[in-house]
């Protein structure tokens, strides 16, 4: 115990010197700025308030990327030139091939089932009473950790031997219902489907807390007047409501595949992306950390940096919109 | 009041209230019970977990905590020499000065873009904005590399070596280069939409950016600022691969986050470890989510609903 203490007490001063620094080097220089005035005043100001902000991306995104790139033509060790070697490898290894079948089916099942679920919850949630608690509680998984999650699912799905009792969910529901309990993590391809449950699990409340916000913003007397006109159900969802909560649903859309495209604590924690599991984001992660291959790392960062450029693409269009409308 | 609303928006009349109420309830149970599953594992010894399923061990409970001490200190698990508690507390070092740095820095870069006028301003907002969906794995590599070895053209250094790698600060600085993007994208929303007039009357009685910024910006930006740093705390607290980037494994610097995945491997008898130990790093962002979930959905929807 009094080792964990004196071990403790070093790291807690590291952090009230490291944000005392900041907050003190920042007043400092307000205070010194402040003090400009006439012509020079606004350049200064305007590179103290995002000189900061402009250094670091550029320190730690843009020039990192550009050395990825460089890097996925390059060697192991980055030290020569490889051409497009590290990007056949991948059309030619059979591995790679399951991963980017995993890794489409992922950004297609998940964004899709998330978003559709969302936004049946969301409109469902709009109809009851005491929508707070329910919502809160299928929104609270987004604060529990990829690898929270994943050991809270391993309790779901564990397996034991037909001898012994079983103690997982999704084992006993099976049992229970006359099926033969599996070894779940190792039958493929439901492995995946488990893992992506996993992933949508955590996730959902996010769609269906803004969708239920986008809904509620729907005018009243829209649905009421087109109510009176006779449209319920099915016909009133598809010509009101949905067109409605279009730009949202999309949002949660293009925020799913982002997300499950990069999806790398589940997998990893789960299975270690084998049993015919693994992603693109679990697999470059082991290229570089444990096969200790920069070039094949680097290239499949590059593939998944390709795989986001449409949604980036639409995000800036649909900003730019946004800007010209307003 | 939301009652009220609720029978005019628009899920009237799209499901009966009656099959509404069933589904949402039904799907909210099945969402909840993985995690009521975990936390009553957790005070199971580990031959009443492997003896029954957790949800017969409510019917007759005979719960313990050992568990958690056993997890917490490591004394008796053999798996665990010395207990998570020091990860639980590098967790803490990490998260505070990677929350509060980023969300400052973007703060004044959100005030800069929103409201002092330069030439390529839409320019640097736009880059900004589409820096959001670069995945993180696109710079892991080079910038732990700039870490350890520095940056050089040919053998000119041009950047020196940090000296961070493996040090807290190596985990302070990546993330918040990090969550810059997000952070400031969704700042510039709240910050641009403080009342212009004020800002104006402001500079006409001769106060400078640096005035404006704290005396007028700050305090109305509380709202926003809340929401981001609970958004930033939960991501680092969360985060595994840049701590297993940029952390070594020891429990000198290592988060609980990357402890807990490293006990998944070691099976047999890490039940106990594995369900105490997971709870216990969940703990802290559930507690942050329940008592401040009011502003953090408010800062998400600032972010994406228009």
């Amino acid at each position: 115990m009094s080792e964990l203490i004196s071990a403790t007490i070093p790291k807690f001063t590291s952090v009230f010197i490291a944000i005392g620094a900041f907050f003190a080097i920042l007043a400092l220089l307000f205070a010194i700025a402040g003090r400009v005035n006439g012509k020079k005043a606004r350049p200064i100001a305007l590179t103290l308030f995002l000189g900061p902000a402009l250094l670091l991306l550029l320190a730690g995104l843009i020039i990192p990327a550009i050395r990825t790139i460089i890097f996925s033509f390059m060697n192991p060790d980055s030290n020569g030139w490889v051409g497009f070697a590290n990007y056949t490898w991948m059309l030619r290894d059979p591995n790679v091939k399951v991963i980017m079948v995993n890794t489409i089916l992922w950004i297609i099942v998940v964004p899709l089932f998330t978003a559709a679920l969302a936004l049946l919850l969301a409109v469902m949630l709009d109809r009851i009473k005491h929508e707070s608690i329910p919502k809160s509680l299928l929104f609270m998984p987004m604060a529990i950790s990829f690898v929270g999650a994943s050991i809270i699912f391993k309790f779901v799905y564990e397996y034991r031997d037909p001898t012994q009792v079983q103690i997982g969910l999704l084992s006993s529901i099976v049992d229970f219902l006359g099926g033969t309990p599996q070894n779940w993590m190792l039958s493929k391809p439901l492995n995946t489907f488990l893992l992506m449950i996993i992933y949508i699990w955590t996730q959902m409340g996010f769609g269906m807390v803004i969708l239920s916000a986008a809904i509620k913003a729907v005018p009243a007397d829209i649905v009421e007047a087109s109510s009176l006109d006779g449209a319920s159900g099915w016909r009133l969802f598809r010509n009101i409501t949905f067109p409605m909560v279009k730009t949202t649903f999309i949002v949660v859309l293009a925020t799913g595949v982002v997300g499950a495209l990069k999806v790398f604590d589940i997998v990893r924690t789960m299975t270690g992306g084998n049993f015919s599991t693994n992603v693109l984001a679990n697999e470059m992660y082991s290229q570089v950390f444990v096969q200790f291959d920069q070039g094949k790392g680097s290239a499949l960062a590059v593939v998944l940096f390709l795989l986001v450029t449409p949604i980036l693409i639409y995000n800036i269009r649909s900003l730019r919109m946004e800007r010209t409308n307003s | 009041m939301s009652a009220k609303l609720a029978s005019h928006s628009s899920g009237r009349k799209i499901f009966s209230t009656r099959i509404a109420a069933v589904v949402v309830w039904a799907i909210t149970i099945i969402w909840t019970i993985p995690t009521v599953g975990l936390f009553v594992t957790s005070f199971k010894s580990d031959a009443d977990i492997l003896g029954e399923p957790w949800w017969k061990s409510l019917l007759h409970p005979k719960f313990t905590l050992d568990n958690y001490s056993g997890v917490l200190l490591g004394n008796d698990t053999q798996s665990l020499s010395s207990g998570v508690l020091p990860y639980f507390i590098n967790s803490i070092v990490i998260t505070l000065p990677a929350t509060i740095f980023p969300v400052v820095i973007a703060t004044m870069a959100a005030y800069a873009l929103a409201w002092i006028k330069f030439r390529g301003s839409d320019f640097v907002f736009f880059s900004i904005f589409a820096l959001q969906v670069v995945p993180l794995q696109m710079a892991l590599v080079p910038l732990l590399l700039l870490f350890t070895g520095g940056a050089h053209i040919g053998s000119i250094p041009i950047f020196p070596a940090l000296g961070i790698a493996g040090d807290f600060a190596g985990i302070w600085v990546p993330h918040t280069m990090f969550a810059l993007p997000l952070a400031i994208y969704l700042l510039h929303n709240f910050i641009a939409s403080l009342p212009r007039d004020l800002m104006e009357a402001a500079h006409v009685d001769g106060a400078n950016h640096f005035k404006v910024f704290r005396m007028i910006v700050l305090p109305l930006a509380v709202p926003g600022i809340a929401a981001l740093s609970i958004f930033q705390f939960l991501w680092v607290w969360n985060d595994l691969l840049v701590a297993l980037t940029f952390a070594s494994g020891t429990e000198e610097v290592a988060p609980i986050n990357s402890k807990l995945a490293s006990l998944v491997g070691q099976y047999g008898s890490g039940y106990t470890a594995l369900s105490a130990g997971a709870f216990i790093t969940i703990a802290v962002p559930l507690i942050v989510f329940f008592s401040l979930q009011r502003y953090f959905v408010r800062g998400l929807l600032a972010g994406s609903v228009k």
